[in-house]
């Protein structure tokens, strides 16, 4: 991974105790972290809409989510079907706290909800861990499983808590006003998503970067070994959990301060399954592929469901196309070419750019086609009732002529060949690519 | 060659010609929010077809004070985060009035949100308009000035299903199964409130609750209905929990008279007619097509050539005709007077009769008919689902003998 | 009381034989490939509806031999240009590839036959009462699924222990490079496997679907108590599975006849109840209401005291 390599060509200069070369780490450090949070401060005045509003404060939560869960799957190895338990419970535990405070006007503001959260996901993170953490693997996966349904099922048991299928509402106005703002505004609830959400992306990557995170990926990659080296397999596990846990409850605690409803969809198969969407198609194997990985998933659970009624279709296609052609992840597939920066190989890296650019053309040529297919099969076989046309990127279809098939057709096969033929190119300028790279490096 | 050709031929996709949609400009949209991709989508594309349809017929008399009347639909997936999402969408393209009918969860949701939008944004409020949500807290504890609701809630229509049971002899020993969660649990505590009210000597031998669409084998509820020696059974089951129950019941043979609220959702029908069970499902509901009213048998026959499915929602073509009185009366879509002139609206129903929204809590009260699905005769029309059976009304209750009181306390704008 | 100890009996049998139909396809995948087919729910539901579609032409007993080969031949070919390219990326990438599919199946058929019920019925040949047992009647059918399943776990259970390609099949998964070697060709068994295993799904689904309601959610309401039965019986053990599926057929069966409550055992006893909150709903929840998820906990329970199951053999 990246981050090895950093570390192992810094040491030497951190020894050597001069202060102005720490002082440019420093700022080496830093300086992502400070681009992120002005990113995140001037989205807003970009994306100002309502509903863009809304968006961004969901990827945000998402963000927070998903990077939990990689604490679990990319950096110990541990395959979870039901992390959305702790992600629920977090929100659970924060509206209660929320109408608690409310209604016993306690002197706590919003803002500091979150750490209910992180309470809250820390301790069933402990509870649950103490018995799912025994195994690993398979065995694993299914008590996850087990769990999520268990949780799931009775939340409609204990209405008390969980508040029966209406779930629990509460006003996030309401709580104590902090230099005068109600958070009833959405832009409100944005600041605060962003800003917790960078204080947790920032902890996570420490933690990744500490010995305990360094024995997390050990004990993944072998978990006899570091037997061997000292540490318990499981006691490391459990504390990856427990943590995974803490994260997570803080996404579910904003997630409750966001919508100001939790109901038990919160802990069920459905956002558990959306996360592992999330984080396997951003690449399990980086920090930034869950980040990318939620930003996508959010837009296009936004999105998708107002273009088309088969967006269940579309996601199942996007999850079984990155397994197969791209298990790292669209970070993974980035990460690919940074050695060739590294070796500063900008002319063939632009070149190979350039073939990508060509690789995409007939390769949106096939993914239209393949889409006008599916949705006219769709139109045809359950909506036929609702008439002949469909209007498919802008673009007014008649399903029942035999025009827009054999058009979809000729894009969907004849995109694909296309495409094909653009193969060897883009193999061709990776390699010379790849060449450069180790010809320069060579050189050094 | 054939490689140009389809370079040609792509390069030509690539320009595709955008021809945005031209919205009519003033046109006044009303979202509906309800599920339209996964289990729910059967019943949310029913509500949305009837919604266009009517929407159809509204423009061809001249739309909504001369705007034009648009359905924008929205898929809640079933889910009530979604669904405010999905409403937080609808506002922000300018959408003022919202619909929703599958789950009263959600409809909560939109009307707890909806009272605290309009609380922060005055000046651009937004009104709820239920069809099908049924809980009785929207319109009690949990009321709002900004919800109206035209299905009568899960209370009113047990009252005028006891109502019904009350003149039946043969019900002397009732068994009530449900499903477990707000409406179900509704259900049963009115049966057993207003049935006890009404006819003390009626023996409520069972009172299961059920977890909600999990149960894939019903054949030991029927066993224990069978051992408990019920003539009668009410039940508020709805979808596959409602359709496997009657399988069971048909594969064991059990005879009883079964009452219910939605037996006539989609697959109801057919499970009557596969358990053979003619006469013997009742269904309590604010309109039949088989009613001899005239206007409504020929409105349905129209409804039913231009979709394809009966029309299951009559309380939706009152709530747009009242929707567009409303709007007639304050010479205005803006909802605020809107609102103001549906507050204690008074409309000649779907199927004939009276009704009225009342200004306390904005629940509509009208006439309510119980139904069962059998055989028809000459003049009785309208079959469901191919079976060839129909539903042909047993009773009548007016209005005025559907009322309930209410605990709504709702905060009325100045 | 004997009745009613007799009906849930006969109910939980049934039950269980329909559960273990299923859960008998999953485990010849998992025991011979290791992998868990999160799609197998899916397989059985596409049997469902290949069933009713081709009884829709020729009735249903030739659809009952013709929808599990062709629902088989799909396995076949997923597993081929599928599971095969996504094998060499780990278990993990395999379960993902299976977790998706199951998503992309289950639009196909809501695209195809719509998302309500189809009208898929019991044939006239199999539509009478077999016996009646305390004055409830016992459909045909329900023997007839009960018969198959005794049917299907025999040849099985025979197939893979007497047989020259059950004993291939059984070594290939531990040793494959020296099957490969003595010359059997290992990826085809695999393909086979896959397919007989989804094959055997299909059959659950056709002769389940007129019993159920065939719909498109047929795979989710049952996909998450099959993982139950192939965990609890042990991955990897048909005997077990079989086993696990009585057990949870039987108990949920007769857990819905319990009405029993925390509160109706303690009060006698003068335990006071709990004023509020989650320890009340607790305190009164019935058995009978919490029946549909108590194989869950059972799932938890077994994966805490015995990981391998009841009859597993393999650890991971």
């Amino acid at each position: 991974m990246s981050d090895v390599t950093t570390d192992t060509v810094q040491l030497p200069a951190a020894a050597s105790g001069a202060s102005a070369p720490r002082y440019a780490d420093a700022v080496r450090y830093a300086a992502p972290w400070i681009a992120v949070a002005v990113a995140f401060a001037v989205l807003p005045m970009i994306f100002s809409s309502g509903s863009a509003l809304t968006t961004l404060s969901l990827m945000g939560i998402m963000i927070v989510f998903a990077l939990s869960y990689n604490m679990l799957l990319g950096e110990t190895g541990l395959l979870s079907f039901g992390h959305a338990v702790y992600y629920g419970l977090g929100g659970f535990l924060a509206i209660h706290a929320m109408n608690t405070v409310i209604h016993d006007h306690l002197p706590l503001p919003l803002f500091l909800i979150p750490l209910v959260g992180a309470f809250s996901g820390l301790l069933f993170g402990i509870i649950f861990g103490s018995v799912s953490t025994r195994r690993a693997g398979v065995a694993f996966a299914m008590i996850s499983l087990g769990l999520g349904e268990l949780v799931a099922s009775s939340s409609l048991i204990l209405r008390g808590f969980f508040g029966g299928e209406e779930g629990v509402s509460t006003n996030r106005t309401k709580l104590l006003h902090v230099f005068g703002l109600n958070f009833g505004p959405q832009i409100q609830v944005y600041y605060l998503i962003a800003f917790w959400c960078l204080v947790c992306m920032i902890a996570m990557f420490a933690i990744r970067r500490t010995p305990f995170g360094r024995m997390c990926n050990a004990v993944r990659e072998n978990a006899e070994r570091a037997q061997f080296v000292g540490y318990n397999p499981q006691v490391v596990r459990f504390m990856a959990f427990a943590l995974a846990g803490l994260f997570a409850g803080v996404a579910g605690a904003l997630a409750a301060i966001n919508f100001e409803l939790v109901n038990s969809s919160m802990v069920g198969a459905e956002p558990s399954g959306l996360v592992l969407l999330a984080a396997f198609v951003g690449g399990i194997g980086n920090f930034i592929g869950p980040v990318i990985g939620a930003i996508i998933v959010t837009w296009l659970e936004v999105t998708l469901s107002d273009m088309t009624d088969i967006w269940q279709l579309y996601f199942g296609l996007l999850f079984i196309g990155v397994v197969m052609f791209a298990p790292n992840g669209i970070a993974g597939l980035l990460m690919m070419h940074v050695p060739l920066w590294r070796a500063r190989a900008y002319r063939p890296l632009s070149r190979l750019v350039l073939t990508y650019l060509i690789a995409l053309v007939p390769a949106l040529a096939t993914l239209a086609g393949l889409i006008a297919v599916i949705e006219m099969i769709y139109h045809r076989s359950v909506k036929a009732s609702d008439g002949a046309t469909i209007s498919l990127f802008h673009v007014t279809l008649d399903t029942t002529s035999v025009v827009p098939w054999i058009a979809a057709i000729v894009l969907l096969i004849g995109g694909f060949l296309l495409f094909r033929r653009t193969w060897p190119v883009v193999g061709a300028a990776w390699h010379d690519a790849i060449m450069y790279a180790q010809g320069a490096g060579k050189k050094k | 060659m054939i490689s140009r050709f389809t370079t040609a031929f792509c390069a030509l996709a690539a320009f595709v010609v955008v021809a945005l949609p031209a919205a009519a400009e003033d046109s006044v949209k009303i979202a509906y929010v309800d599920p339209l991709s996964g289990g729910g989508a059967s019943i949310g594309e029913v509500g949305l077809k009837t919604f266009q349809y009517l929407a159809d017929s509204v423009n061809a008399n001249g739309g909504v004070v001369g705007h034009k009347l648009e359905i924008v639909a929205y898929d809640n997936k079933l889910n009530a985060q979604e669904t405010l999402l999905q409403v937080q969408k609808a506002i922000d393209s300018g959408v003022r009035f919202i619909t929703q009918g599958n789950g009263s969860a959600f409809a909560a949701a939109i009307e707890d949100f909806v009272t605290k939008y309009n609380e922060r944004n005055p000046g651009k409020e937004v009104l709820f308009f239920n069809y099908a949500a049924v809980d009785p807290v929207l319109t009690n504890d949990k009321c709002s000035y900004w919800h109206f609701r035209w299905d009568a809630n899960s209370d009113i229509k047990m009252a005028a299903l006891t109502n019904y049971m009350k003149t039946r002899s043969n019900v002397k020993k009732v068994y009530l199964i449900n499903q477990d969660y707000s409406f179900g649990q509704s259900v049963r505590k009115g049966a057993r409130e207003m049935l006890g009210a009404k006819r003390p000597d009626v023996e409520i031998v069972g009172d299961e609750v059920h977890p909600l669409l999990k149960v894939t084998d019903f054949s030991p509820y029927i066993a224990k209905i069978k051992a408990s020696g019920a003539d009668s059974v009410i039940t508020g089951n709805w979808g596959q929990d409602f359709a496997l129950l009657l399988k069971a019941a048909a594969d064991a043979g059990l005879q009883v008279d079964w009452y219910t609220y939605y037996a006539g959702g989609t697959g109801g029908p057919t499970a009557i007619k596969q358990a053979n069970l003619a006469d013997r499902v009742y269904q309590i509901s604010e309109g039949l097509p088989n009613e001899p009213y005239a206007p409504a048998q020929e409105f349905e026959k129209a409804f039913r050539a231009k979709t394809g499915v009966s029309l299951f929602y009559p309380r939706a073509v009152n709530e747009i005709g009242m929707f567009v009185k409303a709007a007639k009366e304050a010479n205005s879509v803006d909802p605020v007077k809107v609102a103001a002139k549906l507050d204690g609206m008074k409309f000649t129903v779907d199927n004939g009769g009276e009704g009225f929204m009342r200004t306390d809590d904005h629940q509509f009260f009208q006439p309510m008919y119980i139904a069962n699905l059998g055989p028809l005769d000459k003049n009785q029309p309208f079959e469901e689902e191919g079976t060839g059976w129909g539903w042909k009304v047993t009773g009548k209750i007016d209005a005025q003998d559907t009322l309930l009181p209410t605990s709504c306390k709702m905060n009325r704008p100045s | 009381m004997l009745e009613l100890v007799t009906i849930s009996t006969l109910n939980g049998v049934l039950y269980g034989m329909l559960l273990f139909l299923m859960a008998s396809g999953l485990t010849l995948i998992f025991s011979m490939m290791g992998v868990l087919n999160f799609a197998h729910a899916s397989f059985y539901m596409l049997g469902a509806f290949f069933g009713f579609q081709i009884s829709q032409f020729v009735g249903f007993w030739p659809a009952f031999f013709i929808a599990p080969v062709l629902v088989g031949g799909i396995g076949a070919l997923v597993e081929r240009y599928g599971l095969r390219r996504v094998h060499k990326h780990g278990p993990v990438a395999e379960l993902l590839f299976t977790f998706g599919l199951a998503f992309v199946i289950v639009e196909i058929v809501q695209m195809i036959w719509g998302k309500g019920p189809a009208d898929y019925r019991v044939p006239p040949s199999l539509n009478f009462s077999a016996f009646t047992a305390f004055s409830t009647n016992y459909p045909a059918y329900k023997m007839f699924e009960l018969l198959t399943a005794i049917a299907i776990f025999a040849v099985l259970l025979m197939l893979l222990t007497r047989t020259r390609i059950g004993l291939i099949i059984q070594a290939s998964l531990t040793h494959p490079h020296m099957v490969a070697m003595l010359g059997h060709n290992v990826p085809r068994i695999f393909m086979l496997v896959f397919g007989v295993g989804t094959g055997l799904a299909a059959v659950a689904g056709v002769i389940a679907g007129p019993a159920l309601v065939t719909q498109s959610n047929m795979a989710g309401s049952l996909g998450p108590i099959l993982f139950v039965v192939v965990v609890v019986g042990g991955l990897g053990s048909l005997f077990g599975a079989f086993l696990a599926s009585l057990l949870i057929g039987l108990v949920q069966t007769f857990a819905v006849s319990v009405n029993l409550s925390i509160a109706d055992v303690l009060q006698p006893l003068g335990v006071a109840a709990p004023s509020g909150g989650a320890l009340f709903d607790i305190w009164n929840v019935t058995v009978a209401q919490i029946a549909p998820i108590i194989p869950y906990l059972l799932l938890v329970l077994i994966l805490i005291f015995r990981p391998t199951g009841l009859m597993g053999t393999r650890e991971q």
